[in-house]
């Protein structure tokens, strides 16, 4: 399996994804430097948390205008996972490929710590290696963490299913605990907590490895299905 | 527009104008002499900058030169960016620590993140990845609004800047005093990792190469800065302001990018973070470490603002900086590398071969100084010392004796004092993760980063209790070096060099200099004894408010290496049934510690005693017994003493409890701060095996799982507390001092 790693200028997280990906699942994986126009040819996309741009107007804000997106969006049309984890989930907010918005964390302080998640949907293709139900451990490092949306769309999200991570002991004020929500298709996943820091025992939690499990096992599902 | 009146070299002279920048009669003589005539006003500027203080350790250089900076351990000592240590495997570790107090008293938020923004940059431009920031902060008592704005501010600061740029926040430690209200200490300290064949140094070799401008703009902040940090802060030190810098930490990743990409191209040849004193100390120690001369054109240099003179653009402190040296004729190979960052990087000078340093600006050649001067020919002061009065006083004082009545109850208070207290509030905002290396996060004794693709890992540490080191300066820097050293062994690591902070006040006071000089001496000693050079580090005089100085606050940057990730131990209990040991002796040592601040509200008397052969022997034998893995928990018995240390170790796992058997005075037994003790913990059936690697080792209780703290002594119940009050007491005790009223 092939991931790309999109690098934007002031990405932090992209090396610790691409870790992941290559050492703690062992296949390939790739930095793709924002300039690229690119990603046909990958199995699935992550975009790594960080500052992009320095944080300057608003979280993700300038990287959303960058000329990698659009195919980003081609790529989400097509149905290639994609992963945007802190400021990656900011970037998908912002692009449009997920609804919502992140606010300043309701104690408005920059908070690091291990959070307890629970799984609202295993029957995704991020998911399906957890319980339904299931606590896992994953790490929280951001500032503007806060998940809002309208009635409407928690409304939506509820009745699709698109809660796939909600918090045990909300950290920061998101709506109705929400620490990951997916699109409606199904291949685009958004979260606060960074699964990519839980995957090894030595590092505290190896509690997000299943994440990438299930990407793997999914691409291996599908590339038989349709092979 | 703004354009800066500048006087003639003539009424520099005639009116003293030299003085407003900081130099003395005397060396604005000797800069006559070196020149052969009067300095113009930028030459000026430049002498002030390079023959402060903060640049030239003009009266620290003899006290530093009795440092041990050598050892098989040691890659680079002294007077690069940073030291460096080898770890093996073609491997080095880059690091060094450094202090921002003066631009944090008077603008916090950017004072600190400056100050983690110049230490960064200290370690890539030795080629070195940055892999983990610590810092080392002191503050006035959380009592006042200012003090609770500045402490605030400063960990914004710190926190705003390491966790955009990407380099985890992974210890440090905070100490608070009364004698740091007006003068509150921020030093930063950044350690990276780097293979020993990319090792770069900032230097100007070969005729013609071309010199490179690389980052942000020069604007008209910070200039005069170093000048600034080598001055006591007064009551309208609010008016420096303005010369504090703004930093941007999303150029300054730009930059790590970009610089560890150029480091890979052999067509750099030098390479040096514009930092304290920017441009002039950049170009002139580069120019001056190779041997050679430098020219430089300032009308090509990036500018911010109009109508910028030399002298503002020489001494300007803009941040996010670098000067790089490049191969004439392949200047286009590292400019395309900072292209890709959408970074400037302009040619704006040449390598020369006459020790000049030569400054074009609007055709005119505005400064020409012989370049060796500006480092070497500062002047060296041997300032007069005088032991002060206060430390005779407190050496012929009785030894102190607390009255404890009530022990529950003091010990609640020792846990809750902002020193000993949780500074959870604290590193919660710090990103200590990113990178996905961090093993031990803030709270434990020091944090470990392992070393991706190897079973080895690295230990870092700062430390200093400055309260021993007011009390009896040689005796407490002693135990700066020994209790970080001690902190480093408890996580499982071998201690392998240290950086040093030396923040003192000002050293004109001859009673002041004395306390430099004492403490020098003991550090130097203990590094010796424990092996650990002195690699690198940074001197912070006149730290006073008022005419109030500081106590001397030499902080002890330290690393040490984990042979193995199996080694790596924490503080905190593990499990019930393990055996409480306690390494090392109690005697009733209460100078300079909590329970005087607590009972007495100040300090005096005697510090605790340190014999350094003891440290030295149980550090070796505890490593020896966490390399054979025995030992489950290790701690160093600091503030509070062992009552303290054992309540630490049980704030990590709930429901864990224990049970202490103690002889002897109640009070010495639990709130002593003798030096030189270990409290561990063991399985029941491996104390025989400790007993026989551990010299003063003795069982004095077993980890249970009751939650509750029982400590009998002399077999009378002296303390019985619920653990998760206890906890509760020692977690909350900063973020309820913030939100009460001042």
């Amino acid at each position: 399996m092939r991931f790309a790693v999109i690098v934007f200028p002031g990405s932090n997280c992209d090396r610790d994804m691409y870790h992941a990906a290559k050492d703690a699942l062992g296949e390939e994986a790739e930095l793709v430097w924002y300039q690229e126009t690119a990603l046909e040819g990958y199995n699935a996309i992550l975009i790594p948390g960080g500052f992009s741009y320095g944080d300057y107007l608003r979280c993700g804000a300038i990287a959303s205008t960058s000329e990698i997106v659009k195919s980003l969006h081609r790529e989400a049309e097509k149905g290639t996972p994609i992963l945007g984890v802190c400021n990656g989930f900011q970037i998908l907010l912002e692009t449009g490929l997920l609804p919502g918005a992140l606010l300043r964390n309701k104690e408005l302080k920059f908070i690091c710590q291990h959070e307890n998640l629970i799984v609202q949907n295993n029957k995704t293709l991020f998911t399906s290696a957890y319980q339904q139900g299931q606590v896992i451990s994953i790490p929280i490092a951001h500032g503007e963490g806060n998940y809002f949306c309208d009635d409407e769309t928690l409304a939506s999200l509820k009745a699709n299913n698109q809660i796939v991570f909600s918090y045990q002991n909300n950290p920061n004020g998101s709506v109705a605990n929400i620490a990951g929500i997916i699109n409606q298709q199904g291949n685009v996943l958004g979260m606060m907590p960074h699964p990519e820091r839980a995957t090894e025992l030595i590092l505290g939690s190896e509690d997000g490895l299943n994440l990438f499990k299930s990407m793997l096992a999914n691409w291996r599902e599908s590339y038989v299905t349709n092979a | 527009m703004l354009q800066t009146l500048e006087v003639s070299p003539e009424l520099i002279e005639q009116e003293k104008h030299y003085r407003e920048m900081g130099l003395t009669d005397e060396e604005y003589q000797s800069i006559v002499r070196i020149l052969g005539r009067r300095p113009n006003f930028t030459e000026t500027g430049i002498f002030s900058v390079m023959w402060s203080e903060h640049c030239s350790y003009k009266t620290s250089k003899q006290l530093l030169r009795k440092f041990p900076t050598e050892g098989p351990q040691v890659i680079q000592g002294p007077g690069e960016g940073a030291g460096i240590v080898d770890i093996g495997d073609g491997q080095a570790i880059a690091f060094k620590i450094e202090s921002h107090n003066h631009p944090s008293a008077v603008e916090p938020y950017q004072g600190a993140a400056t100050g983690v923004g110049g230490i960064i940059r200290d370690i890539f431009s030795m080629g070195a990845r940055p892999i983990a920031s610590l810092n080392s902060l002191r503050f006035g008592p959380l009592t006042t609004g200012r003090v609770k704005y500045l402490f605030d501010e400063v960990v914004h600061g710190i926190a705003g800047y390491g966790n955009c740029v990407g380099v985890p926040t992974v210890g440090g430690e905070i100490q608070f005093d009364a004698c740091y209200e007006g003068n509150p200490l921020v030093n930063a300290m950044c350690v990276g990792l780097i293979d020993q064949k990319d090792i770069q140094k900032g230097i100007a070799a070969g005729l013609g190469n071309t010199v490179l401008y690389v980052g942000s703009k020069t604007g008209r902040d910070g200039i005069h800065g170093a000048t600034f940090a080598s001055e006591d802060l007064t009551e309208d030190s609010e008016s420096k302001r303005s010369n504090v810098q703004v930093g941007d930490p999303f150029m300054e990743k730009l930059l790590i990018e970009a610089c560890l990409e150029a480091i890979k191209s052999d067509a750099l040849v030098g390479m040096q973070d514009m930092g304290a004193a920017g441009l002039t100390s950049s170009a002139s120690e580069m120019a001056s470490k190779a041997g050679m001369g430098m020219e430089m054109n300032l009308d090509l240099i990036p500018q911010r603002e109009a109508n910028m003179s030399a002298y503002e653009m020489m001494l300007s402190e803009s941040q996010e900086r670098m000067l790089l040296v490049v191969e004439k004729g392949r200047e286009h190979e590292i400019i395309e590398i900072f292209k890709k960052y959408s970074l400037e990087a302009v040619a704006v000078g040449v390598v020369t071969d006459d020790k000049q340093f030569r400054l074009l600006h609007h055709g005119q050649v505005v400064c020409d100084i012989p370049v060796d001067t500006l480092a070497e020919d500062a002047p060296v002061y041997h300032k007069p010392s005088q032991v002060p009065a206060y430390y005779k006083e407190f050496q012929a004082m009785a030894a102190y004796e607390p009255k404890v009545d009530d022990y529950n109850a003091t010990l609640r208070q020792l846990l809750a004092q902002p020193t000993i207290a949780s500074k959870e509030y604290v590193y919660n905002q710090y990103d200590s993760m990113v990178q996905a290396n961090t093993v031990v996060a803030p709270g434990s004794d020091a944090a470990v980063v392992r070393i991706r693709d190897y079973d080895k890992a690295i230990a870092m540490t700062t430390d200093c209790n400055s309260r021993y080191i007011y009390l009896d300066p040689e005796v407490g820097g002693k135990i700066a070096v020994a209790e970080a050293a001690r902190n480093i062994v408890a996580s499982g690591a071998k201690p392998l060099a240290l950086t040093d902070g030396l923040n003192f006040g000002n050293p004109d006071k001859p009673e002041n200099f004395w306390q430099m000089e004492k403490s020098v001496e003991g550090m130097s000693a203990a590094s010796l004894a424990l092996d650990t050079p002195v690699i690198s580090g940074n001197v912070s005089l006149y730290n006073e408010s008022n005419g109030q100085a500081i106590f001397p606050t030499p902080i002890v940057g330290m690393v040490g290496l984990h042979r193995s990730t199996k080694d790596i131990t924490t503080s905190f209990f593990k499990s019930a049934g393990d055996v409480i040991m306690l390494i090392g002796q109690t005697a009733a040592e209460f100078g300079g510690s909590e329970l005087q601040n607590v009972l007495a509200g100040n300090y005096f008397g005697k510090a605790p005693q340190i014999d350094l052969t003891v440290e030295r022997k149980r550090q070796d034998q505890l490593l020896a017994a966490i390399q054979s893995g025995i030992i489950k928990s290790a701690h160093d018995v600091a503030e509070g003493g062992l009552a303290v240390a054992v309540a630490e170790s049980l704030f990590h796992q709930e429901q864990l409890g224990a049970e202490l058997e103690l002889t002897g005075d109640a009070t010495a037994e639990l709130f002593s701060e003798t030096q030189s003790r270990f409290l561990i913990s063991v399985a029941a059936d491996q104390v025989d095996a400790l007993v026989s690697l551990v010299d003063d080792a003795k069982v004095i209780g077993h980890v249970t799982d009751s939650n509750q703290l029982k400590i009998n002594i002399n077999d009378k119940e002296e303390v019985n507390q619920a653990v998760a009050d206890l906890q509760a007491d020692w977690k909350g005790a900063i973020p309820c001092l913030l939100k009460s009223k001042a």
